[in-house]
Protein backbone atom coordinates (compact mmCIF):
# COMPACT_ATOMS: atom_id res chain seq x y z
CA UNK A 1 0.00 0.00 0.00
CA UNK A 2 2.69 2.43 1.07
CA UNK A 3 5.00 1.22 -1.64
CA UNK A 4 2.30 1.74 -4.20
CA UNK A 5 1.79 5.30 -3.01
CA UNK A 6 5.48 5.91 -3.17
CA UNK A 7 5.75 4.59 -6.69
CA UNK A 8 2.88 6.76 -7.74
CA UNK A 9 4.44 9.86 -6.28
CA UNK A 10 7.79 9.00 -7.85
CA UNK A 11 6.07 8.58 -11.21
CA UNK A 12 4.37 11.96 -10.80
CA UNK A 13 7.65 13.59 -9.86
CA UNK A 14 9.35 11.98 -12.82
CA UNK A 15 6.80 13.50 -15.10
CA UNK A 16 7.69 16.99 -13.90
CA UNK A 17 11.40 16.61 -13.31
CA UNK A 18 13.91 14.11 -14.61
CA UNK A 19 16.27 14.52 -11.66
CA UNK A 20 13.70 13.47 -9.09
CA UNK A 21 13.54 9.99 -10.56
CA UNK A 22 17.20 9.36 -9.74
CA UNK A 23 17.76 7.43 -6.48
CA UNK A 24 18.41 9.77 -3.55
CA UNK A 25 22.08 10.39 -2.79
CA UNK A 26 23.29 8.08 -0.02
CA UNK A 27 23.33 9.31 3.57
CA UNK A 28 26.51 7.37 4.18
CA UNK A 29 28.95 6.32 1.46
CA UNK A 30 31.71 3.93 2.46
CA UNK A 31 34.37 3.29 -0.17
CA UNK A 32 37.13 0.68 -0.03
CA UNK A 33 37.46 1.24 3.69
CA UNK A 34 40.50 -0.34 5.32
CA UNK A 35 41.49 -0.19 8.97
CA UNK A 36 44.70 -1.80 10.20
CA UNK A 37 45.97 -1.97 13.74
CA UNK A 38 49.68 -2.34 13.05
CA UNK A 39 49.74 -5.07 10.41
CA UNK A 40 46.46 -6.58 11.58
CA UNK A 41 43.59 -5.76 9.19
CA UNK A 42 40.39 -5.32 11.20
CA UNK A 43 38.38 -3.96 8.26
CA UNK A 44 39.59 -4.91 4.81
CA UNK A 45 38.03 -3.01 1.93
CA UNK A 46 34.35 -2.47 2.66
CA UNK A 47 32.23 -0.44 0.25
CA UNK A 48 28.56 0.25 0.84
CA UNK A 49 25.99 3.01 0.35
CA UNK A 50 23.39 3.54 3.03
CA UNK A 51 20.28 5.51 2.05
CA UNK A 52 18.77 8.33 4.11
CA UNK A 53 16.31 6.88 6.60
CA UNK A 54 17.50 3.33 6.01
CA UNK A 55 17.69 0.76 8.79
CA UNK A 56 20.97 -0.97 7.95
CA UNK A 57 22.01 -4.01 9.98
CA UNK A 58 25.44 -5.60 10.12
CA UNK A 59 25.89 -9.20 11.26
CA UNK A 60 29.12 -11.11 11.49
CA UNK A 61 31.13 -13.38 13.77
CA UNK A 62 32.69 -11.70 16.78
CA UNK A 63 36.06 -10.11 16.08
CA UNK A 64 35.27 -9.53 12.41
CA UNK A 65 35.54 -5.75 12.64
CA UNK A 66 31.95 -4.61 13.18
CA UNK A 67 32.73 -2.33 16.08
CA UNK A 68 35.75 -0.94 14.26
CA UNK A 69 33.60 -0.06 11.25
CA UNK A 70 31.05 1.67 13.45
CA UNK A 71 33.72 3.60 15.33
CA UNK A 72 35.07 4.88 12.03
CA UNK A 73 31.58 6.00 11.04
CA UNK A 74 31.32 7.78 14.41
CA UNK A 75 34.62 9.57 13.80
CA UNK A 76 36.25 7.89 16.81
CA UNK A 77 38.78 6.08 14.64
CA UNK A 78 40.65 7.19 11.52
CA UNK A 79 40.54 4.86 8.51
CA UNK A 80 43.89 3.54 7.29
CA UNK A 81 42.71 4.01 3.71
CA UNK A 82 39.47 4.45 1.84
CA UNK A 83 36.85 7.06 2.59
CA UNK A 84 33.56 7.61 4.30
CA UNK A 85 31.30 10.45 3.29
CA UNK A 86 28.27 11.49 5.27
CA UNK A 87 25.68 13.77 3.69
CA UNK A 88 25.29 16.96 5.74
CA UNK A 89 22.06 17.34 7.67
CA UNK A 90 19.61 20.11 8.33
CA UNK A 91 21.18 22.66 10.62
CA UNK A 92 21.63 22.14 14.32
CA UNK A 93 21.21 18.41 14.73
CA UNK A 94 24.21 16.27 15.62
CA UNK A 95 25.47 14.03 12.83
CA UNK A 96 25.58 10.81 14.80
CA UNK A 97 25.15 9.37 18.25
CA UNK A 98 26.43 6.00 19.27
CA UNK A 99 25.07 3.32 21.53
CA UNK A 100 28.33 1.72 22.58
CA UNK A 101 28.86 -1.99 23.00
CA UNK A 102 28.86 -2.94 26.68
CA UNK A 103 28.76 -0.62 29.68
CA UNK A 104 29.32 2.97 28.68
CA UNK A 105 27.04 5.12 30.82
CA UNK A 106 28.83 7.30 33.36
CA UNK A 107 28.87 5.68 36.82
CA UNK A 108 28.99 9.15 38.38
CA UNK A 109 25.77 10.43 36.83
CA UNK A 110 22.17 9.58 37.64
CA UNK A 111 20.04 7.80 35.05
CA UNK A 112 18.46 11.13 34.13
CA UNK A 113 21.74 13.00 33.75
CA UNK A 114 23.17 10.17 31.68
CA UNK A 115 20.21 10.25 29.32
CA UNK A 116 20.44 14.04 29.12
CA UNK A 117 24.18 14.05 28.45
CA UNK A 118 24.20 14.89 24.74
CA UNK A 119 21.65 17.65 25.16
CA UNK A 120 23.51 19.09 28.13
CA UNK A 121 26.74 19.15 26.12
CA UNK A 122 24.85 21.09 23.47
CA UNK A 123 23.69 23.51 26.17
CA UNK A 124 19.98 22.95 25.66
CA UNK A 125 17.59 24.48 28.19
CA UNK A 126 16.42 22.45 31.19
CA UNK A 127 12.88 22.50 29.82
CA UNK A 128 13.89 21.19 26.42
CA UNK A 129 16.00 18.47 28.01
CA UNK A 130 13.09 17.37 30.19
CA UNK A 131 10.77 17.39 27.21
CA UNK A 132 13.02 15.03 25.28
CA UNK A 133 14.36 12.84 28.06
CA UNK A 134 11.20 12.11 30.02
CA UNK A 135 9.20 10.31 27.31
CA UNK A 136 12.22 8.17 26.44
CA UNK A 137 12.80 7.18 30.04
CA UNK A 138 9.10 6.41 30.34
CA UNK A 139 8.91 4.15 27.29
CA UNK A 140 12.02 2.28 28.40
CA UNK A 141 10.62 1.85 31.91
CA UNK A 142 13.37 3.91 33.52
CA UNK A 143 11.50 6.99 34.67
CA UNK A 144 10.98 5.55 38.18
CA UNK A 145 14.73 5.03 38.42
CA UNK A 146 15.78 8.44 37.07
CA UNK A 147 17.63 9.43 40.26
CA UNK A 148 19.46 6.13 40.64
CA UNK A 149 23.11 5.66 39.89
CA UNK A 150 24.20 2.99 37.38
CA UNK A 151 25.60 0.66 40.04
CA UNK A 152 22.06 0.38 41.39
CA UNK A 153 20.71 -0.92 38.06
CA UNK A 154 20.78 -4.24 36.24
CA UNK A 155 22.91 -4.64 33.12
CA UNK A 156 19.84 -4.51 30.91
CA UNK A 157 18.67 -1.26 32.52
CA UNK A 158 22.08 0.31 32.03
CA UNK A 159 21.96 -0.63 28.37
CA UNK A 160 18.54 1.01 28.08
CA UNK A 161 19.96 4.20 29.60
CA UNK A 162 22.64 4.16 26.93
CA UNK A 163 19.96 3.82 24.25
CA UNK A 164 18.00 6.74 25.73
CA UNK A 165 21.16 8.84 25.79
CA UNK A 166 21.65 8.35 22.05
CA UNK A 167 17.98 8.86 21.15
CA UNK A 168 17.57 11.95 23.34
CA UNK A 169 20.38 13.61 21.43
CA UNK A 170 18.19 13.45 18.31
CA UNK A 171 21.00 12.72 15.86
CA UNK A 172 20.74 12.33 12.09
CA UNK A 173 22.34 8.91 12.23
CA UNK A 174 22.05 6.38 15.04
CA UNK A 175 24.97 4.00 15.41
CA UNK A 176 24.01 1.04 17.58
CA UNK A 177 26.58 -1.56 18.58
CA UNK A 178 24.82 -4.69 19.88
CA UNK A 179 22.54 -2.51 21.99
CA UNK A 180 20.15 -5.24 23.08
CA UNK A 181 22.60 -8.05 23.80
CA UNK A 182 22.31 -7.60 27.57
CA UNK A 183 18.50 -7.77 27.55
CA UNK A 184 16.21 -10.73 28.12
CA UNK A 185 13.91 -11.85 25.31
CA UNK A 186 10.75 -10.12 26.57
CA UNK A 187 12.43 -6.76 27.06
CA UNK A 188 14.16 -7.16 23.74
CA UNK A 189 10.85 -7.71 21.99
CA UNK A 190 9.33 -4.60 23.57
CA UNK A 191 12.32 -2.48 22.69
CA UNK A 192 12.41 -3.77 19.12
CA UNK A 193 8.83 -2.62 18.67
CA UNK A 194 9.59 0.68 20.37
CA UNK A 195 12.73 1.24 18.32
CA UNK A 196 10.83 0.61 15.10
CA UNK A 197 8.07 2.97 16.19
CA UNK A 198 10.48 5.79 16.97
CA UNK A 199 12.47 5.12 13.81
CA UNK A 200 9.34 5.21 11.65
CA UNK A 201 8.35 8.51 13.28
CA UNK A 202 11.72 10.19 12.99
CA UNK A 203 13.10 8.55 9.83
CA UNK A 204 16.62 8.50 11.15
CA UNK A 205 19.33 6.56 9.38
CA UNK A 206 20.29 3.63 11.60
CA UNK A 207 23.39 1.47 11.42
CA UNK A 208 22.82 -1.42 13.77
CA UNK A 209 25.21 -4.19 14.75
CA UNK A 210 24.02 -7.49 16.11
CA UNK A 211 25.11 -11.09 16.39
CA UNK A 212 21.47 -12.19 16.38
CA UNK A 213 20.07 -13.16 12.99
CA UNK A 214 16.51 -12.92 14.33
CA UNK A 215 17.16 -9.37 15.44
CA UNK A 216 18.63 -8.51 12.05
CA UNK A 217 15.55 -9.81 10.25
CA UNK A 218 13.14 -8.15 12.66
CA UNK A 219 14.63 -4.69 12.32
CA UNK A 220 16.42 -4.25 9.03
CA UNK A 221 15.80 -2.84 5.58
CA UNK A 222 19.04 -4.45 4.45
CA UNK A 223 21.50 -6.78 6.10
CA UNK A 224 25.23 -6.87 5.51
CA UNK A 225 26.86 -10.19 6.41
CA UNK A 226 30.54 -9.75 7.19
CA UNK A 227 33.30 -12.30 6.73
CA UNK A 228 35.47 -13.50 9.59
CA UNK A 229 38.80 -11.74 9.93
CA UNK A 230 39.75 -9.83 7.87
CA UNK A 231 36.39 -8.05 7.88
CA UNK A 232 34.88 -7.78 4.43
CA UNK A 233 31.34 -7.53 3.17
CA UNK A 234 30.25 -11.04 2.20
CA UNK A 235 26.70 -10.26 1.08
CA UNK A 236 24.15 -7.50 1.35
CA UNK A 237 20.59 -8.86 1.50
CA UNK A 238 17.30 -7.03 1.04
CA UNK A 239 14.81 -7.74 3.79
CA UNK A 240 11.58 -9.04 2.21
CA UNK A 241 9.37 -7.69 4.98
CA UNK A 242 7.60 -4.36 4.49
CA UNK A 243 6.75 -1.62 6.96
CA UNK A 244 5.26 -1.07 9.39
CA UNK A 245 6.08 -4.35 11.07
CA UNK A 246 4.71 -6.28 13.97
CA UNK A 247 7.76 -7.85 15.55
CA UNK A 248 5.76 -10.84 16.80
CA UNK A 249 3.51 -11.48 13.79
CA UNK A 250 6.63 -11.35 11.62
CA UNK A 251 7.85 -14.63 13.07
CA UNK A 252 4.71 -16.47 12.05
CA UNK A 253 5.24 -15.59 8.38
CA UNK A 254 6.49 -18.52 6.26
CA UNK A 255 8.97 -16.16 4.57
CA UNK A 256 10.59 -15.54 7.96
CA UNK A 257 12.16 -18.96 8.38
CA UNK A 258 13.39 -19.04 4.80
CA UNK A 259 15.06 -15.65 5.14
CA UNK A 260 16.67 -16.50 8.46
CA UNK A 261 17.94 -19.70 6.88
CA UNK A 262 19.45 -17.78 3.97
CA UNK A 263 21.39 -15.51 6.27
CA UNK A 264 22.59 -18.44 8.33
CA UNK A 265 23.94 -20.07 5.19
CA UNK A 266 26.13 -17.05 4.58
CA UNK A 267 27.05 -16.76 8.20
CA UNK A 268 27.73 -20.41 8.96
CA UNK A 269 31.10 -20.74 7.28
CA UNK A 270 32.22 -17.36 8.62
CA UNK A 271 31.42 -18.35 12.16
CA UNK A 272 33.35 -21.59 11.59
CA UNK A 273 36.28 -19.64 10.16
CA UNK A 274 36.24 -17.30 13.16
CA UNK A 275 36.23 -20.29 15.54
CA UNK A 276 39.18 -21.83 13.73
CA UNK A 277 41.11 -18.55 13.89
CA UNK A 278 40.43 -18.37 17.60
CA UNK A 279 41.72 -21.90 18.10
CA UNK A 280 44.85 -21.16 16.07
CA UNK A 281 45.49 -18.07 18.16
CA UNK A 282 44.98 -20.14 21.28
CA UNK A 283 47.55 -22.69 20.09
CA UNK A 284 50.05 -20.09 18.86
CA UNK B 1 23.08 -2.45 65.12
CA UNK B 2 23.91 -6.12 64.72
CA UNK B 3 25.73 -8.10 67.35
CA UNK B 4 28.87 -8.26 65.21
CA UNK B 5 28.84 -4.50 64.64
CA UNK B 6 28.40 -3.91 68.35
CA UNK B 7 31.35 -6.18 69.06
CA UNK B 8 33.45 -4.23 66.55
CA UNK B 9 32.57 -0.96 68.26
CA UNK B 10 33.40 -2.32 71.69
CA UNK B 11 36.73 -3.57 70.43
CA UNK B 12 37.59 -0.33 68.62
CA UNK B 13 36.86 1.85 71.66
CA UNK B 14 37.79 -0.70 74.25
CA UNK B 15 41.36 -1.37 73.22
CA UNK B 16 42.69 2.21 73.55
CA UNK B 17 40.70 2.65 76.76
CA UNK B 18 42.25 -0.49 78.22
CA UNK B 19 45.69 0.75 77.22
CA UNK B 20 45.12 4.11 78.95
CA UNK B 21 43.89 2.39 82.09
CA UNK B 22 46.94 0.16 82.15
CA UNK B 23 49.17 3.18 81.58
CA UNK B 24 47.47 5.10 84.38
CA UNK B 25 47.83 2.13 86.69
CA UNK B 26 51.50 1.65 85.79
CA UNK B 27 52.22 5.35 86.37
CA UNK B 28 50.42 5.40 89.72
CA UNK B 29 52.10 2.20 90.86
CA UNK B 30 55.52 3.53 89.88
CA UNK B 31 56.25 0.76 87.33
CA UNK B 32 57.16 3.35 84.72
CA UNK B 33 59.17 6.55 85.02
CA UNK B 34 56.63 9.40 85.09
CA UNK B 35 59.31 11.87 84.05
CA UNK B 36 59.06 10.31 80.59
CA UNK B 37 55.62 8.74 80.74
CA UNK B 38 53.35 10.94 82.85
CA UNK B 39 50.01 9.45 83.82
CA UNK B 40 47.17 10.09 81.36
CA UNK B 41 45.30 11.90 84.14
CA UNK B 42 48.25 14.29 84.53
CA UNK B 43 48.25 14.94 80.78
CA UNK B 44 44.52 15.66 80.90
CA UNK B 45 44.97 18.09 83.78
CA UNK B 46 47.70 19.92 81.82
CA UNK B 47 45.49 19.97 78.76
CA UNK B 48 42.75 21.57 80.78
CA UNK B 49 45.12 24.21 82.15
CA UNK B 50 46.55 25.04 78.72
CA UNK B 51 43.11 25.34 77.28
CA UNK B 52 41.86 27.53 80.15
CA UNK B 53 44.83 29.89 79.73
CA UNK B 54 44.09 30.10 76.02
CA UNK B 55 47.60 29.00 75.08
CA UNK B 56 46.36 25.78 73.51
CA UNK B 57 43.80 27.56 71.35
CA UNK B 58 46.23 30.17 70.08
CA UNK B 59 48.65 27.45 68.99
CA UNK B 60 45.96 25.23 67.57
CA UNK B 61 44.56 28.08 65.55
CA UNK B 62 48.00 28.97 64.18
CA UNK B 63 48.65 25.38 63.07
CA UNK B 64 45.21 24.89 61.54
CA UNK B 65 45.48 28.13 59.61
CA UNK B 66 48.87 27.13 58.17
CA UNK B 67 47.53 23.71 57.33
CA UNK B 68 44.54 25.17 55.55
CA UNK B 69 46.51 27.83 53.64
CA UNK B 70 49.16 25.30 52.65
CA UNK B 71 46.50 22.88 51.55
CA UNK B 72 44.99 25.46 49.20
CA UNK B 73 48.33 26.74 47.93
CA UNK B 74 49.64 23.22 47.24
CA UNK B 75 46.44 21.34 46.46
CA UNK B 76 44.87 23.48 43.76
CA UNK B 77 47.88 23.70 41.42
CA UNK B 78 48.47 19.98 42.01
CA UNK B 79 44.90 19.20 41.02
CA UNK B 80 45.04 21.28 37.86
CA UNK B 81 48.48 20.02 36.82
CA UNK B 82 47.65 16.41 37.66
CA UNK B 83 44.45 16.37 35.64
CA UNK B 84 46.12 18.18 32.74
CA UNK B 85 48.94 15.63 32.80
CA UNK B 86 46.44 12.79 32.88
CA UNK B 87 44.62 14.17 29.85
CA UNK B 88 47.48 15.47 27.75
CA UNK B 89 50.60 13.62 26.66
CA UNK B 90 52.77 16.73 26.17
CA UNK B 91 51.97 18.00 29.68
CA UNK B 92 52.70 14.56 31.09
CA UNK B 93 56.02 14.33 29.28
CA UNK B 94 56.97 17.83 30.43
CA UNK B 95 56.26 17.35 34.14
CA UNK B 96 56.93 13.65 34.78
CA UNK B 97 60.74 13.93 35.06
CA UNK B 98 60.45 17.01 37.29
CA UNK B 99 58.04 15.25 39.60
CA UNK B 100 60.03 12.00 39.73
CA UNK B 101 63.24 13.90 40.50
CA UNK B 102 61.89 16.19 43.21
CA UNK B 103 59.37 13.87 44.87
CA UNK B 104 61.89 11.70 46.75
CA UNK B 105 63.66 14.70 48.34
CA UNK B 106 62.59 14.74 52.00
CA UNK B 107 60.61 17.94 52.43
CA UNK B 108 62.04 18.43 55.92
CA UNK B 109 65.52 18.59 54.37
CA UNK B 110 64.42 21.53 52.25
CA UNK B 111 63.15 23.53 55.20
CA UNK B 112 66.36 25.48 55.85
CA UNK B 113 66.29 26.59 52.24
CA UNK B 114 62.62 27.50 52.51
CA UNK B 115 63.39 29.54 55.64
CA UNK B 116 66.15 31.31 53.75
CA UNK B 117 63.87 32.15 50.84
CA UNK B 118 60.59 32.87 52.60
CA UNK B 119 61.84 34.10 55.94
CA UNK B 120 60.61 33.37 59.45
CA UNK B 121 57.03 34.52 58.83
CA UNK B 122 53.95 32.58 57.89
CA UNK B 123 55.00 32.04 54.27
CA UNK B 124 57.73 29.50 55.01
CA UNK B 125 55.35 27.32 57.05
CA UNK B 126 52.63 27.50 54.43
CA UNK B 127 55.09 26.55 51.71
CA UNK B 128 56.15 23.50 53.73
CA UNK B 129 52.57 22.25 54.02
CA UNK B 130 51.96 23.07 50.36
CA UNK B 131 54.89 20.88 49.33
CA UNK B 132 53.56 18.02 51.40
CA UNK B 133 50.09 18.30 49.89
CA UNK B 134 51.28 18.95 46.34
CA UNK B 135 52.86 15.59 45.46
CA UNK B 136 50.25 13.08 46.59
CA UNK B 137 47.43 15.14 45.06
CA UNK B 138 49.33 15.60 41.79
CA UNK B 139 50.34 11.97 41.47
CA UNK B 140 46.90 10.62 42.36
CA UNK B 141 45.06 13.07 40.11
CA UNK B 142 47.27 12.14 37.18
CA UNK B 143 46.93 8.40 37.76
CA UNK B 144 43.22 8.82 38.43
CA UNK B 145 42.59 10.53 35.10
CA UNK B 146 44.89 8.18 33.19
CA UNK B 147 42.99 5.19 34.58
CA UNK B 148 39.55 6.40 33.55
CA UNK B 149 38.10 3.82 31.18
CA UNK B 150 38.75 4.92 27.57
CA UNK B 151 35.13 4.35 26.65
CA UNK B 152 34.03 7.36 28.74
CA UNK B 153 36.35 9.61 26.74
CA UNK B 154 34.88 8.15 23.56
CA UNK B 155 31.37 8.86 24.81
CA UNK B 156 32.29 12.47 25.59
CA UNK B 157 33.84 12.80 22.16
CA UNK B 158 30.86 11.23 20.41
CA UNK B 159 28.51 13.60 22.22
CA UNK B 160 30.66 16.55 21.23
CA UNK B 161 31.83 17.58 24.69
CA UNK B 162 34.18 20.56 24.56
CA UNK B 163 37.55 20.37 26.33
CA UNK B 164 36.12 22.08 29.36
CA UNK B 165 33.03 19.84 29.34
CA UNK B 166 35.24 16.75 29.12
CA UNK B 167 37.18 18.06 32.10
CA UNK B 168 34.03 18.77 34.10
CA UNK B 169 31.87 15.77 33.20
CA UNK B 170 34.44 12.99 32.79
CA UNK B 171 37.95 13.79 34.03
CA UNK B 172 37.06 15.31 37.41
CA UNK B 173 34.30 12.92 38.49
CA UNK B 174 36.10 9.90 37.04
CA UNK B 175 39.31 10.70 38.90
CA UNK B 176 37.65 11.92 42.09
CA UNK B 177 38.06 8.78 44.22
CA UNK B 178 41.86 8.62 43.77
CA UNK B 179 42.06 12.41 44.08
CA UNK B 180 40.37 12.22 47.47
CA UNK B 181 42.78 9.46 48.50
CA UNK B 182 45.58 11.84 47.46
CA UNK B 183 44.04 14.64 49.52
CA UNK B 184 44.02 12.36 52.57
CA UNK B 185 47.66 11.44 52.10
CA UNK B 186 48.53 15.08 51.44
CA UNK B 187 46.84 16.29 54.61
CA UNK B 188 48.70 13.67 56.62
CA UNK B 189 51.97 14.77 55.06
CA UNK B 190 51.06 18.42 55.68
CA UNK B 191 50.45 17.70 59.35
CA UNK B 192 53.85 16.05 59.73
CA UNK B 193 55.60 18.93 57.99
CA UNK B 194 53.81 21.68 59.88
CA UNK B 195 54.81 20.13 63.20
CA UNK B 196 58.46 19.98 62.08
CA UNK B 197 58.44 23.47 60.62
CA UNK B 198 56.92 25.00 63.75
CA UNK B 199 59.58 23.40 65.93
CA UNK B 200 62.38 25.14 64.08
CA UNK B 201 61.11 28.40 62.75
CA UNK B 202 58.02 29.62 64.54
CA UNK B 203 56.77 31.26 67.72
CA UNK B 204 53.32 29.74 67.62
CA UNK B 205 51.62 26.48 66.65
CA UNK B 206 51.39 23.02 68.13
CA UNK B 207 54.88 22.12 66.91
CA UNK B 208 56.24 25.22 68.63
CA UNK B 209 54.36 24.28 71.79
CA UNK B 210 55.98 20.84 71.84
CA UNK B 211 59.45 22.22 71.18
CA UNK B 212 59.08 24.92 73.79
CA UNK B 213 57.91 22.31 76.30
CA UNK B 214 61.02 20.28 75.65
CA UNK B 215 63.20 23.31 76.28
CA UNK B 216 61.58 23.92 79.66
CA UNK B 217 61.27 20.18 80.37
CA UNK B 218 57.50 20.28 80.63
CA UNK B 219 56.82 16.70 79.63
CA UNK B 220 53.04 16.86 80.15
CA UNK B 221 52.78 19.74 77.69
CA UNK B 222 54.73 17.73 75.13
CA UNK B 223 52.19 14.96 75.48
CA UNK B 224 49.32 17.42 75.17
CA UNK B 225 50.87 18.55 71.88
CA UNK B 226 51.06 14.98 70.64
CA UNK B 227 47.48 14.28 71.64
CA UNK B 228 46.27 17.41 69.88
CA UNK B 229 48.11 16.49 66.68
CA UNK B 230 46.63 13.01 66.82
CA UNK B 231 43.17 14.54 67.28
CA UNK B 232 43.71 16.89 64.32
CA UNK B 233 44.70 13.92 62.17
CA UNK B 234 41.66 11.97 63.32
CA UNK B 235 39.30 14.90 62.67
CA UNK B 236 40.78 15.47 59.21
CA UNK B 237 40.21 11.87 58.26
CA UNK B 238 36.60 12.08 59.50
CA UNK B 239 36.06 15.22 57.44
CA UNK B 240 37.56 13.72 54.28
CA UNK B 241 35.48 10.56 54.74
CA UNK B 242 32.33 12.66 54.96
CA UNK B 243 33.49 14.70 51.97
CA UNK B 244 33.96 11.48 50.04
CA UNK B 245 30.45 10.29 50.85
CA UNK B 246 29.12 13.62 49.66
CA UNK B 247 31.23 13.92 46.50
CA UNK B 248 31.29 10.28 45.42
CA UNK B 249 27.76 9.04 46.06
CA UNK B 250 28.02 6.61 43.15
CA UNK B 251 30.70 4.58 44.92
CA UNK B 252 28.51 3.64 47.84
CA UNK B 253 27.57 0.01 48.32
CA UNK B 254 24.79 -1.34 46.14
CA UNK B 255 21.47 0.03 47.39
N1 LIG C 1 42.51 -0.55 19.17
C1 LIG C 1 42.78 -1.77 18.67
N2 LIG C 1 44.06 -2.19 18.61
C2 LIG C 1 44.37 -3.41 18.12
N3 LIG C 1 43.47 -4.29 17.67
C3 LIG C 1 42.18 -3.94 17.71
C4 LIG C 1 41.76 -2.67 18.22
N4 LIG C 1 40.40 -2.59 18.15
C5 LIG C 1 40.01 -3.77 17.62
N5 LIG C 1 41.05 -4.57 17.35
C6 LIG C 1 40.99 -5.91 16.74
O1 LIG C 1 40.27 -5.80 15.54
C7 LIG C 1 39.42 -6.92 15.37
C8 LIG C 1 37.99 -6.46 15.17
O2 LIG C 1 37.53 -5.92 16.38
P1 LIG C 1 36.05 -5.39 16.54
O3 LIG C 1 35.79 -4.37 15.50
O4 LIG C 1 35.88 -4.98 17.95
O5 LIG C 1 35.22 -6.72 16.25
P2 LIG C 1 33.67 -7.03 16.47
O6 LIG C 1 33.01 -5.80 16.96
O7 LIG C 1 33.18 -7.48 15.13
O8 LIG C 1 33.61 -8.15 17.45
C9 LIG C 1 39.58 -7.80 16.62
O9 LIG C 1 40.44 -8.87 16.30
C10 LIG C 1 40.21 -6.87 17.61
O10 LIG C 1 41.07 -7.59 18.48
MG1 LIG D 1 32.00 -5.47 18.70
Amino acid sequence: MRAAELQLSVALDAATSLEAAAPPPPKIRVERLVKRFGTFAAVDGISVDIAPGEFFVIVGPSGCGKTTLLRILAGLEEPTSGTIAIAPNDAGRPTNSMVFQGDSIFPWMSVYDNAAYGLAMRRRSKAEIAERVRPLLETTGLWRFRDRYPHQLSGGMRQRVSICRAFANDPDILLMDEPFSALDEQNKMLLHQELLRIWEETKKTVVFITHSVDEAVTLSDRIMVMTAHPGRSKAILDNPFGRPRDVVALRGDPVYGAFVFRIWEYLREEVRAAKLQEQEEGEA
Amino acid sequence: MTRAALNDRLLAFGSPLALFLLWELAAKAGWIDTRFFPAPSAILVRMWALSASGELWVNLQASLWRLFAGFIVGGIPALVLGIAAGLSRPVRIAIDPLVSATYPIPKSAVFPLILLIFGLGEASKIVMVAMGVFYPVLINAQAGVANIDRIYMDVAKNFRASRWQLFRTVAIPGALPPILAGVKLGLGMGLILIAIAEMIGADSGIGYMIWNAWQILSVETMYVGLVVIALIGFALSLVTDELEKFLVPWKRARG
